[in-house]
């Protein structure tokens, strides 16, 4: 919001807001927070705190201050993300069949074999117009300059976009006569363009309309709020695991007037949990032979199998350069700067700096398996640092960035807290994003960390039609 | 519809209606408690363990406390999370369920049963319930019919109101029997009480508790007189907590949603309910009398939980293999295949 950590000047577009929140008291703050947070409750916009006996629900802590992004920058961002996603889903066709990626050096064969979500299973399988991810979750984080960086793809099962749209209800209801002065962009097509992202990849042999489903883990899941969500804003049932069943390799729900053919399944459940036959045996969540139905082409799956290879952190290293080798071209958004453990030259930088570095576990999320080097303990670098020893393939290391900070309403004032930005990326037909994303909150004064597990929180973006 | 879904509609109603049921019993009862004079704790004890029966948690209740009285037995029924029957974990159930099928319900029902749940579990509502029980209990009946009402104006026309509703009066049929033979345990009346005042008092206290007590007086206009109150819950074509309605809108919902016309069946809990219909429409209360009201209760209980099981079986268990035979079924296929 302000252009330099000091605080000194507003950054224009955000004039208007300003002017309008100065007029507002504690008191409005805090009954607009009040009426919210009920609000969300009510509603059941919720996610669930595992280890209670009532599976005990808390609401996503929401800060009114919006964090606002203008026209010409939300049109970069825009651009970068689709670079990215047409790159990474050329990547996941290449090394699922051919592998020209490899052969030409540019990533060593090793790394890809050894990634965590590599699913040597799924080599040589054609999957529907030969997309992979087809919903992504990018997260970008700004630095102290403005510059945009990528912070990680999330290429499996991206959740967050319903408190995108919960956030942006709130908004308005809270600031209902701001609200049409602003110029945000909508976000309300995310639904509809996600519902035509499914269609688009059903089975060849579909005829009429496909019958789409969204696949949850179940009540209890975490993100089981915005399953419903989006089967609701689809208009498509919800299903779990014992809902299917696979018959002559075609997977059918079932009804109250018996089985009815599923043809294209909008899956939140992991690979390893997909299939007891072909993936962990001991799931109780997926449906026995569902991904042989996937391979004879019965049933389309988005994401694909096999797209988490992609959210791999050393994979991510090589982003910028699969952008290169295959569109040709230079890549409009950053990597954060990387080193990898893996490599000689980068152990011994990321060995000798660590105190001041990020290092993070090559496939782990939520906020774990992360090291905060100036943030933490000497025994816990001391920790890493023996990890990193044992296992250098399963860990990068990234340089403190400072991150951009976004006043906050905390604790009865504003504050500067740092933010990041999960954008939505649809890929079918056509790339689309929905303008803004989810920005997430450290509320913790000082703190990093974003995750909804770490006590992070979340706040609406507006992207604005013009550039202000 | 999915069998799941449809399972979780069923559920949900059921538990609603339940919990509007205990509430009203318990409120009920409470109120007569203000008719009698002086009590003893033998003669609480007398009149709320009938009451702990027909909610079948009279041993649980006596697990968890010593003393069986006013307070013990209505905070069992009403706040206590190891009771299955209790209103609070009615209300749960209710929520859990409808929270399964939120993408199927509409936003303003899901709010509602959701918004029920909270205020269950707030501490307003202990509070509430110990100051002024009477409001407490009126507010959770009022909550119920308040999602009624959203169901009725928000919910769509189709199979899944069809399972709500089955849910509802199969639940209601077997409440109402369970009220009418509290009768029967309810101080069975020495001689000198028959067609005595606290006689009276207690046949009226039922009629409350299913919400008749204003159709009795309309219909009979006269006063509370057992076999009519019998007749009222059991026979009445119009009384919409008696027995007979309730058969009539569960077999009307069951012919919609398989689509099978007026006196045939495709399914036996059709057959079930259309024969058990039929018994009800030609039977008098001197029949019922004659075969003993409890024992009549008795097997009505019986049909109900037939039927419910029959419907289970017809809409939404589809017998399925073990997960292990269901693995070596793909197994097999597969191989087959290559």
């Amino acid at each position: 919001m302000f252009t330099s950590k000091d605080e000194g000047g507003i950054r224009p577009h955000y004039k208007k807001l300003l002017e309008r929140f100065k007029d507002l008291t504690k008191e409005d703050y805090e009954q607009k927070q009040q009426a919210i947070d009920l609000a969300f409750l009510r509603l059941g916009v919720t996610f669930t705190v595992y280890g209670d006996d009532e599976g005990t629900e808390r609401i996503f802590p929401f800060d009114l201050i919006p964090r606002i992004i203008p026209a010409n920058e939300w049109d970069l961002l825009e651009k970068g993300l689709e670079q990215r996603i047409l790159a990474l889903n050329m990547f996941l066709q290449d090394i699922y069949h051919e592998q020209r990626i490899i052969k030409d050096g540019v990533i060593p064969a090793s790394y890809i074999l050894s990634a965590k979500h590599f699913r040597r299973e799924f080599m040589n399988v054609d999957v529907p117009r030969d997309i992979y991810i087809h919903i992504c979750g990018t997260d970008l984080i700004r630095d102290d300059k403005g510059d945009y960086y990528v912070l990680e793809d999330n290429a499996r099962c991206p959740s967050g976009v319903s408190y995108v749209m919960e956030n942006r209800e709130a908004m308005k209801r809270a600031f209902p006569n701001f609200f049409e002065a602003a110029g945000i962009r909508p976000i309300d097509s995310y639904a509809n363009n996600l519902l035509e992202t499914l269609q688009h990849i059903a089975p060849r042999k579909c005829k009429g309309d496909p019958t789409v489903v969204v696949l949850t883990p179940g009540v209890y899941n975490s993100a089981y709020f915005e399953h419903c969500f989006l089967a609701r804003a689809m208009g498509v049932e919800i299903v779990e695991g014992h809902d299917l069943l696979v018959r002559d390799s075609k997977v059918y729900m079932r009804t109250t007037r018996g089985l009815k053919k599923v043809d294209v399944i909008y899956r939140r459940l992991d690979d390893d949990f997909m299939d007891p036959c072909v993936f962990r045996r001991d799931s109780v969540l997926g449906v026995p032979g569902i991904i042989n139905a996937y391979r004879m082409g019965h049933v389309s799956l988005a994401n694909s199998i096999g797209t988490g290879v992609a959210d791999d952190k050393v994979v991510y290293y090589f982003v910028p350069k699969m952008i290169k080798f295959y569109l040709d071209q230079e890549p409009i958004l950053p990597n954060v700067p990387t080193y990898l453990a893996s490599e000689k030259e980068d152990y011994k930088y990321i060995m000798d700096n660590l105190p001041r570095l990020v290092v993070k576990a090559a496939n782990e999320s939520g906020g774990y398996g992360v090291m905060i080097g100036p943030q933490s303990s000497r025994s816990k670098i001391k920790e890493f640092r023996h990890m990193i020893e044992k296992d250098p393939r399963n860990f990068i290391a990234q340089p403190t960035l400072s991150l951009s900070r976004h006043p906050s309403y905390c604790g009865g004032k504003m504050e500067g807290r740092h933010i990041d930005l999960r954008p939505f990326i649809l890929c079918g037909k056509d790339v689309s994003i929905i303008p803004g994303g989810l920005t997430r909150v450290a509320l913790k004064k000082g703190s990093l960390v974003v995750n909804s597990s770490q006590g992070g929180g979340s706040k609406d973006t507006w992207v604005l039609r013009e550039n202000q | 519809m999915l069998s799941r879904v449809a399972d979780s509609l069923f559920w949900i109603s059921r538990y609603l209606e339940r919990a509007e049921n205990i509430s009203r019993i318990v409120d009920v009862n409470l109120q007569l408690m203000l008719d009698f004079q002086t009590l003893d704790d033998e003669s609480l004890k007398a009149h709320w363990e009938p009451i702990l029966q027909s909610t079948a948690g009279e041993d649980l209740f006596h697990k968890l406390y010593k003393k069986c009285n006013s307070k013990t037995v209505t905070e069992f029924l009403t706040f206590q999370q190891k009771n299955p029957n209790s209103i609070v974990r009615c209300l749960y159930d209710a929520r859990e369920n409808a929270r399964m099928v939120r993408d199927q319900i509409s936003t303003d029902m899901w709010e509602e049963v959701n918004k029920t749940y909270l205020f269950m579990r707030s501490k307003e509502a202990k509070k509430l319930w110990s100051n002024e029980p009477y409001d407490f209990y009126r507010r959770i009946r009022m909550n119920s019919l308040v999602i009624q009402g959203i169901i009725d104006a928000t919910v769509q026309q189709d199979e899944g109101r069809e399972f709500l509703q089955v849910g509802k009066y199969l639940e209601r049929a077997d409440k109402t029997t369970r009220i009418l033979d509290v009768k029967y345990h309810i101080l069975l009346p020495s001689v000198d009480d028959v067609g005595g005042a606290i006689d009276k008092v207690q046949w009226g206290a039922i009629l409350r508790s299913a919400s008749a007590y204003d159709a009795y007086k309309k219909i009979y206009v006269s006063d509370v007189v057992p076999w009519k109150v019998a007749e009222l819950l059991i026979l009445s074509e119009e009384c919409p907590r008696s027995i007979r309605y309730c058969m009539k809108m569960l077999d009307l919902s069951l012919r919609n949603i398989s689509g099978t016309g007026k006196a045939s069946f495709s399914n036996s809990a059709e057959k079930l309910t259309g024969r058990l219909l039929s018994e009800l429409n030609y039977s008098s209360i001197e029949d019922i009398f004659k075969e003993g009201l409890h024992e009549y209760l008795d097997q009505l209980q019986d049909k109900f939980n037939k039927i419910g099981k029959e419907i289970f079986k017809t809409y939404i268990f589809t017998p399925m293999p073990s997960l292990d035979e269901e693995i070596d079924v793909q197994f097999q296929q597969q191989q087959q295949q290559q």
